[in-house]
């Protein structure tokens, strides 16, 4: 196997539950994560939605999959960002969000929070350093 | 005649709400739910315009579809009614004709 590493960002724009992209996104965040790629995530639009605390579909019957994207640091997930105009537009701030903590093993290096909210001109910047753009 | 007005689609992302203000006569009910819900919430680009409707309609928001999506009852605009499944079918049945706003 090439010992190329790239630089792949999702990039989530939809809201949870409504349609099935947020879930098929955080599937393929989880597959790739095995293959020892540089991964980060960017949400934006309504995908900021996709972390917001507190979610209970027990009334809904659909599975509640928002548990996950608290264990991305554990998939060597580093890397994730939030639009900040997305946010304002819904009325939301980070305190709304999952904390999402990493950990590197072998270092002990931890990082409470890698969850980073950004301005729209970050959001291009990453989007053009990026090798590949998985788009939900 | 009443027709009960569903919306499930984001204000953000759609314009189905627009439209469904825009064409429901004032007196009819709009039930928002599934993704339709976002737009019941304080402080979005959306709350003005959900405001203006509140004035001359009533507007109902499906509860268990704002939990699943993490927000509770507080977040959501003064005068907007909460409803459960019971409550859907009990608007769809005292209204003449449903029509969802895809």
């Amino acid at each position: 196997m090439s010992e190329t590493v790239k630089k792949f960002l999702y990039l989530n724009r939809k809201a949870p539950y409504g349609t099935i992209y947020a879930w098929e996104s955080l599937e393929v965040v989880l597959i790739g994560a095995a293959f020892d790629q540089e991964v980060r995530l960017m949400f934006l639009d309504d995908g900021v939605y996709q972390l917001t605390t507190g979610q209970d579909t027990a009334g809904v019957g659909m599975k509640n999959f928002s548990p996950t994207y608290r264990t991305l640091g554990d998939y060597e997930v580093k890397n994730i960002y939030v639009d900040k105009d997305s946010l304002e537009a819904r009325g939301l701030t980070q305190d709304d969000l999952v904390a999402i903590a990493w950990e590197d093993w072998e270092t002990e290096e931890e990082i409470e929070n890698i969850v980073e909210v950004v301005d729209a001109a970050r959001v291009s910047e990453l989007m053009e350093e990026s090798d590949v753009i998985f788009s939900f | 005649m009443s027709i009960l007005h569903t919306v499930n689609k984001s204000p953000f992302e759609r314009n189905s709400l627009e439209s469904c203000l825009k064409f429901a006569n004032k007196d009819d009910p709009v039930l928002l739910f599934e993704d339709g819900v976002y737009a019941v919430l304080k402080g979005t680009s959306a709350e003005k315009q959900l405001e203006a409707a509140l004035a001359e309609q009533s507007i109902y928001v499906l509860g268990p579809d704002l939990a699943a999506r993490g927000f509770s009852e507080d977040r959501i605009i003064d005068g907007i009614e909460v409803v459960d499944y019971a409550g859907f079918v009990e608007l769809a049945a005292n209204n003449d004709k449903v029509q969802a706003w895809l």
